[in-house]
């Protein structure tokens, strides 16, 4: 078949016009991501449901808020600074985009240490994949699961951050690389709002 | 309007307004998680406003709502539909508990 047959020009013109739904391809790639994450996170709160559901001992371990509140408080501040470097990707100013993304990875780490402080001093109590000193030995294996899981999207999160930021720094990588980071760092941050009623607030020691 | 446009158009006002609503609709899950009321109720409400929460930082902090609207219904329906599919155990999950129907 000739590339310059005119009956098919037109037609594989028309399939090859525009990325889907007409955004970027980085950011559709990104999307599908996102899209295929949240199926992961949303089957293992589901199957940490179901087990919570199910048992009639499970634990409730959690006796403050301080520490998963201002973990809270922490990623969705970062999310709100993962804005601003945005803005300032958008805008030119190279300087403030780098500082700004920077300062989301400082605030993801500040969460990490947080929560694996967290996790030693339930481990410091007792508590393992298999059992604890409170009841079902589901909760560890489910509550480790689903806070690693997350944990671990985090810690991608912030050497993507450092590697990205400092690669548009050094004029490898532009805004839309910015903007595309900063839907999956808004992605962990809303995976997060459903860990924590599921996870820690309906297990509160009343 | 484009996803860049929207941003040179706009200020960072509704980026801190769509944040400060985050954090009061994050310090309501809390203030709910220490109300006399059944874990069923508790979990339900926690679950509603978890959903504004995540659909708003999806609408506004990740720019869906500046997207196609065609990519919106996209995102929406599939995450939706496969959300609800995921929702079939839970009649089984209480029979765990109840050893009934299935199980007697």
């Amino acid at each position: 078949m000739s590339q310059a047959d005119p009956t098919l020009e037109g037609h594989a013109t028309s399939l090859t016009v525009g990325p889907a739904f007409s955004i970027p391809t980085k950011k559709l790639a990104m999307w599908l991501f996102i899209i295929a994450d949240t199926m992961t996170f949303a089957a293992c709160l589901v199957a940490y449901g179901f087990l919570r559901n199910g048992s009639a001992d499970w634990p409730r371990p959690f006796h403050s808020i301080t520490n998963v509140a201002l973990m809270t408080f922490i990623l969705l501040t970062s999310s709100l600074t993962m804005l601003i470097g945005l803005r300032a990707a958008r805008a030119g100013d190279k300087a403030a985009a780098f500082r700004w993304t920077m300062i989301t990875a400082a605030a993801g780490i500040l969460f990490a240490l947080l929560h694996v402080r967290e996790w030693l001093g339930l481990i410091a109590e007792g508590m393992t994949l298999f059992k604890n000193p409170w009841g079902t030995g589901l909760f560890g294996a489910s509550f480790f699961s689903i806070t690693g899981l997350h944990l671990t999207h985090v810690t991608g999160g912030i050497i993507a951050l450092v590697v990205v930021g400092v690669r548009y720094k050094g004029g490898r990588y532009n805004a839309d690389d910015i903007e595309v980071l900063g839907l999956y760092w808004h992605f962990v941050d809303l995976v997060w709002m459903f860990v924590v009623p599921l996870v820690y607030l309906l297990n509160l020691a009343h | 309007m484009t996803t860049a446009e929207e941003h040179k158009s706009n200020g960072i006002g509704k980026d801190l307004a769509i944040y400060i609503c985050l954090l009061v609709l994050a310090g309501l899950q809390f203030v709910i998680a220490y109300q006399n009321i059944g874990a069923s109720q508790m979990f339900r409400r926690m679950l509603a406003v978890a959903c504004v929460e995540a659909g708003l930082a999806a609408l506004f902090f990740m720019h869906l709502w500046t997207e196609k609207r065609g990519f919106l219904l996209f995102v929406a329906i599939f995450t939706i539909a496969v959300l609800l599919g995921m929702q079939y155990g839970w009649t089984d999950s209480t029979r765990m508990v109840v050893g009934a129907p299935f199980s007697k």
